[in-house]
């Protein structure tokens, strides 16, 4: 399988007269981590507001695993299999962790009202299904220790982490990062890393979005670079560094 | 569930059980009228929980409340009176009257629940408003609703031949038409808190805190917030409508006056005061409300003349003052409500990290 998991064509996207995006078009493989970077303010966060559907792009559009995506359905991009995790944390504060991960599970189940109030056979084994995997999930991020605890309480990369766990449970095919590494230590970092690299080897194609150029060039197969909204390079990693109009964007030449 | 057999549990349940079965009586000795009282207070528990759904699960401010819980009583009150001569049974009404409200809960949510906060409520506000002037402007040219005079003579509460309104010899013990109505009550209440619970911890109740967290991260882990929101708006107004088609049973009376924004504003200061979210709370905040006032109502005067001889103050005037008051001292002192669930708590009084 060759062709691509998702496809962005000629994607657009003003805010008055600001161009956040113009034109952006570029393909993801299926399991391959693709990083995107780019000088603050080029328009990453907003290619990714308009894949998971929070922005509706003014042109252009999205294929992903064979279908168009709809724009401005956010809860249906997550059903095709899109997760993300924001740059800014946005936990559900107030609800533990492990409660936080059981919402990520909401899209792959089906009990609904009636059967909550019947509490059926079916609604006992679905809730501990989603009980399960959420603990499960934790383990896998090894934040297990803090299932208990209210997402705001736990610390900083813990939140990080948990967000990817969340993400994770709506069994994703896409798992868009938007700055994972962002405010962590050299150590974290490190973890982030294994982490990722253990998600892709499980299955899920990955998009990053990075300002730890160190980080996105030793993890992504391949790098797409944007500057001022308008797509500079997409190629491998090595390519990718030794692009003049790269360093150029970063220098600010 | 395992712990429902726990000893203490049972002996709980017991004394619960063994307290509600007699409030009636006791209240009886003071007057048929505390029994009276008592009846608004469940209806009220039912109200505060419905709308505890809508606000305190799913976090969506609504005002316009008492509008479900009008159609109920208006659904009632048309399909069991002389007013059209129609008298249908209480399994055919309350079915119809819940539905309505169920539909206009989604007639009123379909177009409003992309608004937040504040705008939310003002819309809310209008949308029982509107219902409120319908009821008093619809005699004509069609005579609906009777207009302000409203609707006389409701049919009771009837299960074939048993009614619910006059005295019933049961066993050998005089039961009196609001003393049935009691026990009806409590065992609808009691249907309601078990609903409550259970979607509370379900897949849908997380979905609905999740939505009152973080709207957008609900909406990025693929939760159909819309359809969950407008599921909320739709289940609060379909208990409104029951205990609306209750209270018009358990009147014989209905006009529009009893469903006034005052009335909206009260469930809510129940659920607010008595702590968001979580149900027994919303309980305690919903009897407090309605039983306090009754309670001043008939202390306020003699305490007076015991103290000061005379009347000072007008009895009506000194209750609001006193019950207003009370309110804000307890905003002021426990803002997450008298009884908040453990998390609400935390989240108001402890600083996030």
């Amino acid at each position: 399988m060759s062709a691509s998991l998702l496809e962005a064509r000629a994607v657009a996207k003003h805010f008055g007269g600001v161009t956040a995006l113009r034109d952006v078009s570029l393909s993801i493989r299926h399991g391959e981590i693709y990083g995107l970077i780019g000088p603050n303010g080029a328009g990453k966060t907003t290619f990714f507001n308009c894949l998971t559907g929070l922005y509706v792009p003014d042109g252009g559009g999205f294929t992903f695993a064979g279908a168009p995506l709809l724009a401005d359905a956010p809860h249906q991009a997550a059903e095709r299999g899109i997760a993300r995790t924001f740059q800014n944390i946005r936990l559900f504060a107030n609800m533990t962790a492990l409660e936080n991960v059981m919402v990520g599970r909401h899209v792959r189940t089906r009990v609904g009202v009636l059967g909550a109030m019947l509490q059926t056979a079916a609604t006992k084994a679905e809730e501990a299904a989603i009980r399960q995997r959420a603990i499960d999930l934790l383990h896998y991020v090894r934040i297990e220790d803090r299932a208990d605890d209210l997402a705001k309480n736990l610390s900083y990369g813990d939140q990080r982490r948990l967000e990817i766990a969340r993400a994770l449970a709506t069994e994703p095919k896409l798992l868009c990062l938007d700055e994972p590494a962002a405010g962590m230590n050299a150590t974290e970092t490190e973890e982030l890393r294994d982490l990722i690299e253990g998600i892709r080897r499980d299955g899920t194609t990955i998009l990053l979005i990075e300002h730890d150029v160190k980080l996105v060039m030793g993890l992504c197969d391949r790098v797409a670079v944007l500057d001022y909204g308008v797509l500079v390079i997409e190629d491998v990693p090595s390519v990718v560094q030794k692009d003049q109009r790269v360093i150029e964007a970063y220098l600010g030449a | 569930m395992m712990k429902w057999l726990s000893p203490r549990s049972a002996l709980g349940i017991t004394l619960i059980t063994v307290a509600l079965l007699a409030l009636p009586f006791v209240a009886a000795m003071g007057g048929q009228a505390w029994v009276r009282i008592l009846n608004f207070a469940i209806l009220y528990v039912f109200l505060a929980l419905g709308l505890n759904i809508v606000v305190g699960f799913a976090g969506l401010l609504d005002l316009g409340y008492i509008a479900f819980y009008a159609v109920g009583a208006y659904t009632w009150a048309l399909l069991a009176s002389p007013h059209f001569g129609v008298h249908l049974p209480i399994w055919v009404i309350l079915p119809i009257g819940a539905a309505l409200a169920c539909l206009a809960g989604v007639v009123l949510g379909s177009p409003t629940l992309k608004l937040r906060g504040d705008y939310l409520a003002i819309v809310t506000l209008g949308f029982g408003e509107i219902v409120r002037i319908f009821l008093n402007n619809l005699n004509a040219p069609f005579n609906v609703t009777n207009g302000p005079q409203g609707i006389t003579l409701i049919d009771p509460v009837k299960f074939g031949d048993f009614s619910f309104s006059g005295t019933t010899q049961i066993f050998g013990v005089a039961l009196s038409g609001p003393q049935k109505y009691y026990y009806l009550l409590v065992a609808l209440a009691i249907l309601i808190i078990i609903i409550n619970l259970r979607l509370q911890h379900s897949r849908i109740g997380r979905a609905w805190q999740a939505i009152r967290e973080d709207e957008i991260a609900a909406k990025a882990v693929g939760i159909n917030t819309r359809d969950l929101k407008l599921l909320a708006f739709a289940m609060g107004a379909s208990f409104g409508g029951i205990a609306g088609g209750i209270f018009s049973a358990m009147q014989g009376f209905v006009s529009p006056e009893s469903f006034s924004l005052i009335e909206s504003i009260m469930i809510l200061a129940m659920v607010v005061l008595g702590g968001m979210g979580h149900i027994p709370g919303v309980i305690l905040g919903a009897v407090l409300l309605s039983v306090l006032p009754e309670v001043l109502r008939y202390a306020v005067g003699p305490v007076q003349t015991a103290i000061f001889g005379k009347v000072l103050i007008d009895p009506e005037s000194l209750r609001m003052l006193i019950f207003g008051l009370a309110l804000v001292l307890v905003m002021r002192f426990k803002p997450a409500g008298l009884w908040p669930s453990p998390e609400r708590k935390r989240e108001l009084t402890e600083p996030a990290r």
